[in-house]
């Protein structure tokens, strides 16, 4: 009766969006071909259809669209070519929208063609180019260098005969030419077979580059260096190198070749320096000329690839997009199947029952627009497996959402934990973090995450960051949450305030000297709002404030745990199991509320009447000798028949809980296979075993000594659970009671400390620590572990009353969801 | 044998192994190679590739592909993966990682020295080469015009140069000078590689004993089929074998004097690892031998992996690599010259 109209006035309670998942339905479409395309693209633009692969047999290649994807492929592979050169040119502009007709795909690929064509046929001018303009720059400075070389082999080194001949440049040129020697100078400098050849090196190359030809030519060389002033530019990765010009002095002919294909193969480039000053000279300036023809040309080049590049660049990013959507639309296509005449494509999928409308119109647009004859149809259909999950969040929720899908997606349609934990999570992180200024600093960095929310979405986060902006949400109520639990717990930084009037408690006499031995007197009425201030240094701050926070740790876990066995009945209901509401979901609050549902009581009525009684005692000996007189730690008349009568309930709600659910599983089980003396037939083994999770399985056979087992596990945990879940939600205490601790020390230990001296570096280091402590330990590592318990109170203390969370999330097929990285 | 590996093992090796393992983990398998037996195109075989650890190397690569690319690419792979784990190793890891290319080395000296001999271009030897055996001065070993010249300037800078005591010459270099300096340098390469994972001791040495033993066996069958009919002498030929391994000495003894593929084949038999190789293959047949060796030794690569704290995973990893790297080249070309009948010729499967 009772049970009768409560589910009436459950049924009558609107229904809430995030209580429950979308309702999906499983739906066909057959689409003609010639609107096929289209009429993906546009259900990519709704987002709200999921595509099943119905090839998943077929490789990628045995595909239907597989050529489409691949061009695409090769277009993506184009634009990211586009992308790197433009980087690379330093072209990269804030993205301006050029409104611009849509363009075909075919055009796309034919421009896009043309344009890397382009591009290519530039770079490979420009390469000319430039590897001619690097070599005349090499050779100026060779000139330049080696020069030097010969000059200075001739003033230091003119007395050794070997090389006289080598460093003859220039009649008169060098004044400190002896006589001697000035007649010897008509004779070509092959006589003695001493020869040089000079280019440039790579700088890193240049030791071992000198050992070969030491080796090579057994010791008979002289090798002198240079470095180059200027950077010379690689050819092959376009980096500045430093290079080294070097000048090798030899003899003979048979070295000379040795000489030459070494050079070859350490990649040096050798240039002819002529020994005459003044050809010398001509030639340097020949190539100077040179130099600045090709400089212009090689400007006039950059321009105008630059020109090509920014033409590019204004449309780059909207055609990424657009081959990032033509590939996502094959791929989907790639999923369907054509049917037997193979002029229609059979897709399946789910979608929302709200957006059925929609797709229709979505639907009927695309056979509008692609001017085809047959529409598009559009049937939903029974499917074997369990529905996706879909939860239509928003910014606000969708973080908590996460929470909660961090653990497990939701079962179809069961109570999301997500509805309660957008208030639970933050109130139970800020029962462990009570402080309102650490709760100010945590507001405000919240703040400032909101404030910016629309530029912060934009830009890429690093991981740390990412994580902390989408769930700023969350920092901001636990911030608020952690506001109002500070002034309850009336803790400032650890310094507590007088904000609501004035304490009820003073000192004893003026001088207030026994006030932390003897304690204080009572003056007025209790200080209205929270802890009053006066208990802070007192004798029995700890014990009170213990005394406090466990008792509310209690009823908050208590309170939390029921409403976790209440969802499991808002779950048995809308699932019409009443076996589950009968044989679990009455004994288990039962069982809870006898024994922690009583402890509840009994605080609260404490907390009333100020007795003294020892709950501990109560609780124990409830047990031990339920008959014994209660004595002074009777809190009501009464109260020991209700405790007899309370445990006998929990004794009864035990076995309730274990034994009838399999039997009467069994029974239903029998009642419905009654007359059924043959098995089922399975149609293929295929099947089964290929949807391990559908609905048919539900018709194999009963296994009762399973059903059993799991049922018996399920009841133990929970006999257990109801203790050990209770003990656990005493973290809220332990986590309150170190915060607290913690950021006294720093306060008391620290900064009062620091403050003590009349020195204003001490103090000014004192405060440094305190401000780094309450940064980085107070408001980095505390919060992080009073988010962790929390987590932890919610995932498994509360969601194990109801929570199943083996559900899969609806993955729409969207273009909204393609992200950059994504081809 | 063992020591208490598993103790230490972790403070430096831990981490490269555990890479090493995932690298392993992500080798193409059977299901992969019958996808790519498939395909029609070069195209086909790129598109199935992107869903492998190729995929990135392989996305830029514009339309007309080559078979060529496509392997130099996944040899890039397994250069980069080297690289990698080079850069991370501490001793004496290095220097066994190290010691893993020095056999592509003793490959490019060779491949550079027949290459100018028979006046090809240095640049374009040099594309051939394998990227793990590269060497700062290698292209100046076309300098070199006799086996000495070639040890003085080029090759005593490099880890080969104890290798070449037993082949300084001052004969000019033809080609089959080359070919014995080239199984003399794998001999010696081969006898220090394994005294260098004696020294390590424990799993490692246990491991690579057995896979170095192997690769010298084959050498060894492999010298002696490829000389016979050739002015080899017996002594020389013998001189050539690896001194360990499972035929080490008697096996050589008789290895030495085999005339004919059906005399080795008698002569392999008489060792059990050995007979189901041979087992495989007709009388007087060698075309298969390769193949049947190439299975052979994965099938031991794969089982270095069975156990753990040692680094003879790192090589069987590199030697399953290149096994990959060659049945995709293979599957390639089979494809690129449309003989799709001959796929499976020489495709090894790994898993």
């Amino acid at each position: 009766m009772v049970a009768s109209k409560m589910a009436q006035f459950i049924d009558n309670i609107p229904s809430m969006d995030l209580m429950r998942s979308e309702k999906m339905t499983f739906a066909q479409l057959i689409i003609p071909v010639e609107s096929a395309h289209r009429a993906v693209s546009y259900l990519g633009e709704l987002g709200l259809f999921q595509f099943r692969d119905l090839n998943e047999n077929k490789s990628p290649f045995q595909r239907t669209f597989i050529n489409q994807v691949k061009r695409c492929a090769e277009m993506s592979r184009k634009l990211r070519f586009f992308k790197d050169q433009i980087s690379k040119a330093g072209l990269m502009s804030s993205p301006h929208s050029v409104l611009q007709p849509d363009i075909e795909l075919e055009e796309l690929e034919y421009q896009l063609a043309e344009h890397e064509h382009e591009l290519i046929e530039l770079n490979s001018n420009s390469e000319k180019l430039r590897q001619s303009y690097n070599e005349l720059l090499e050779f100026k400075i060779v000139l330049q260098k080696a020069f030097g070389f010969l000059a200075s082999n001739h003033s230091h080194e003119f007395s050794e005969r070997e090389l006289e001949e080598n460093v003859y440049l220039n009649d008169g040129y060098f004044d400190t030419a002896s006589p001697l020697e000035k007649e010897l100078k008509p004779g070509s400098s092959y006589q003695s077979g001493l020869r040089f050849i000079s280019g440039m090196i790579c700088k890193s190359k240049v030791l071992r580059f000198e050992r070969m030809l030491f080796r090579a030519t057994r010791g008979n060389m002289l090798f002198n260096q240079a470095a180059a002033d200027e950077l010379i530019e690689d050819p092959v990765s376009n980096e500045k190198i430093e290079k080294t010009v070097f000048v090798v002095f030899f003899s003979g002919e048979q070295a000379r070749t040795k000489i030459l294909k070494i050079c070859e193969s350490f990649g040096a480039n050798c240039y002819p320096v002529p020994e005459d000053i003044s050809k010398q000279r001509q030639i340097s300036g020949e190539v100077s000329t040179r130099l600045s023809d090709l400089e212009t040309t090689l400007d006039a080049g950059i321009r105008h690839r630059n020109k090509a590049l920014a033409s590019v660049e204004c449309h780059l990013a909207k055609w990424m997009n657009m081959v990032r959507r033509e590939k996502a639309v094959y791929d989907t296509l790639n999923m369907l199947n054509f049917d037997v005449t193979k002029k229609c494509l059979v897709g399946e999928g789910w979608c929302p029952v709200f957006a059925k409308l929609q797709i229709q119109e979505a639907l009927q647009r695309a056979t509008l627009d692609s001017s085809s004859q047959v529409g598009i149809i559009f049937h939903p259909m029974d499917a074997a497996e369990s529905p996706p999950t879909y939860f239509r969040t928003n910014r606000f929720t969708s973080a908590y959402q996460e929470i909660v899908d961090a653990y497990g997606v939701a079962r179809y349609e069961e109570a999301n934990p997500a509805v309660y934990t957008v208030i639970t999570f933050p109130f139970l992180f800020a029962v462990m973090f009570g402080d309102w200024g650490h709760g100010i600093c945590l507001l405000l960095g919240a703040l400032v995450l909101i404030a910016r929310e629309s530029r912060l979405s934009k830009e890429r986060l690093g991981s740390f960051m990412e994580m902390l902006f989408g769930g700023r949400y969350v920092l901001l109520l636990m911030s608020l949450f952690s506001i109002y639990c500070g002034l309850i717990y009336n803790e400032f930084f650890s310094v507590p305030f007088h904000i609501f009037g004035k304490s009820a408690y003073s000192c004893r006499d003026a001088s207030c000297r026994d006030a932390h031995t003897a304690g204080l007197v009572k003056l007025r009425d209790p200080y209205p709002f929270g802890v009053d201030p006066s208990w802070r240094g007192s004798r029995s701050e700890l014990a009170f404030l213990n005394s406090l926070k466990m008792k509310m740790s209690i009823l908050l876990g208590v309170a939390q745990m029921n409403l976790g066995i209440i969802l499991s009945y808002f779950n048995a209901h809308y699932f019409s199991s009443s076996v589950d509401i009968r044989y679990q979901f009455v004994p288990q609050m039962i069982f809870l509320n006898s024994l922690f549902g009583y402890l509840s009581l009994l605080i609260v009525i404490k907390w009333c009447n100020g007795s003294q009684a020892d709950l501990y005692h109560v609780m124990i000996y409830m047990f031990l000798s339920p008959t014994d007189n209660l004595g002074e730690n009777q809190l009501f008349r009464g109260q020991r028949p209700l405790q007899i009568v309370l445990l006998l309930l929990a004794l009864i709600a035990v076995p309730w809980m274990l034994f009838p659910k399999p039997f009467i599983l069994k029974k239903l089980h029998h009642e419905r296979f009654q007359g059924r003396t043959y098995g089922m037939l399975t149609t293929s083994e295929m099947d089964l075993e290929e949807e391990p999770d559908s609905a048919r399985q539900h018709d194999e056979e009963f296994n009762f000594s399973e059903v059993f087992v799991h049922q018996m596990i399920h009841s133990i945990e929970f006999v257990l659970g109801a203790v050990s879940n209770t003990a656990s939600y005493l973290r809220l205490w332990a986590l309150s009671l170190a915060h607290s601790e913690l950021s006294t020390v720093f306060y008391e230990k620290v900064l009062v400390l620091a403050w003590g001296y009349d020195n204003l570096v001490i103090r000014l280091v004192g405060l440094a620590v305190f401000a780094f402590a309450t940064a980085f330990i107070l408001l980095m590592m505390e919060t992080l572990s009073a988010f962790l318990h929390a987590l932890r109170l919610h995932w498994v203390e509360f969601q194990n009353k109801f929570y199943h969370g083996d559900g899969y999330k609806f993955r729409p097929f969207s273009f909204a969801s393609l992200t950059e990285d994504d081809d | 044998m063992y020591g208490f590996e598993a103790l230490t093992f972790n403070i430096h090796g831990g981490y490269l192994e555990a890479i090493v393992r995932g690298h392993r983990a992500r080798l193409l398998t059977a299901a992969d190679y019958n996808n790519l037996c498939q395909c029609e195109t070069l195209e086909d075989i790129k598109m199935h590739l992107s869903a492998t650890e190729y995929g990135p190397y392989l996305q830029n690569e514009p339309s007309p592909l080559h078979t060529t690319t496509i392997v130099e690419k996944c040899t890039l792979k397994l250069v980069d993966d080297y690289k990698h784990m080079l850069c991370q190793a501490t001793e004496p890891l290095s220097t066994f990682l190290e010691y893993i290319t020095y056999g592509h080395m003793i490959d490019n000296v060779v491949l550079i020295v027949t290459g100018t001999l028979h006046e090809r271009d240095v640049q374009e030897l040099l594309e051939k080469c394998h990227p793990l055996g590269m060497f700062d001065s290698i292209a100046s070993l076309a300098v070199a015009q006799n086996m000495r010249e070639l040890y003085r300037l080029v090759l005593v800078d490099t880890p080969l140069a104890p290798y070449f005591s037993d082949c300084i010459t001052s004969e000019d270099l033809d080609d089959m000078n080359i070919e014995i300096m080239r199984n003399t340098l794998y001999k010696a390469y081969l006898e220090d590689f394994y005294k260098f994972c004696q020294k390590l001791g424990g799993a490692t040495a246990e491991i690579m004993s057995d896979l170095l033993a192997f690769e010298a066996d084959r050498r060894a069958v492999n010298i002696t089929i490829n000389s016979i009919g050739t002015e080899l002498t017996r002594d020389d030929r013998k001189k050539l074998y690896s001194n360990f391994g499972l035929l080490y000495p008697y096996g050589h003894e008789e290895l030495a004097v085999s005339e004919d593929i059906d005399q080795v084949r008698a002569v392999m038999e008489k060792y059990p690892p050995y007979q189901s190789i041979f087992a495989k293959l007709s009388f007087g047949e060698s075309q298969m031998l390769d193949k049947a060796f190439n299975e052979e030794e994965v099938k031991r690569l794969c089982l270095a992996f069975d156990q753990q704290f040692h680094y003879a995973v790192f090589f069987a990893y590199m030697r399953l690599r290149e096994q990959e790297v060659r049945n995709l080249m293979w599957i390639s070309e089979c494809v690129a010259q449309n003989q799709k009948s001959r796929v499976h010729d020489s495709v090894v499967f790994i898993f």
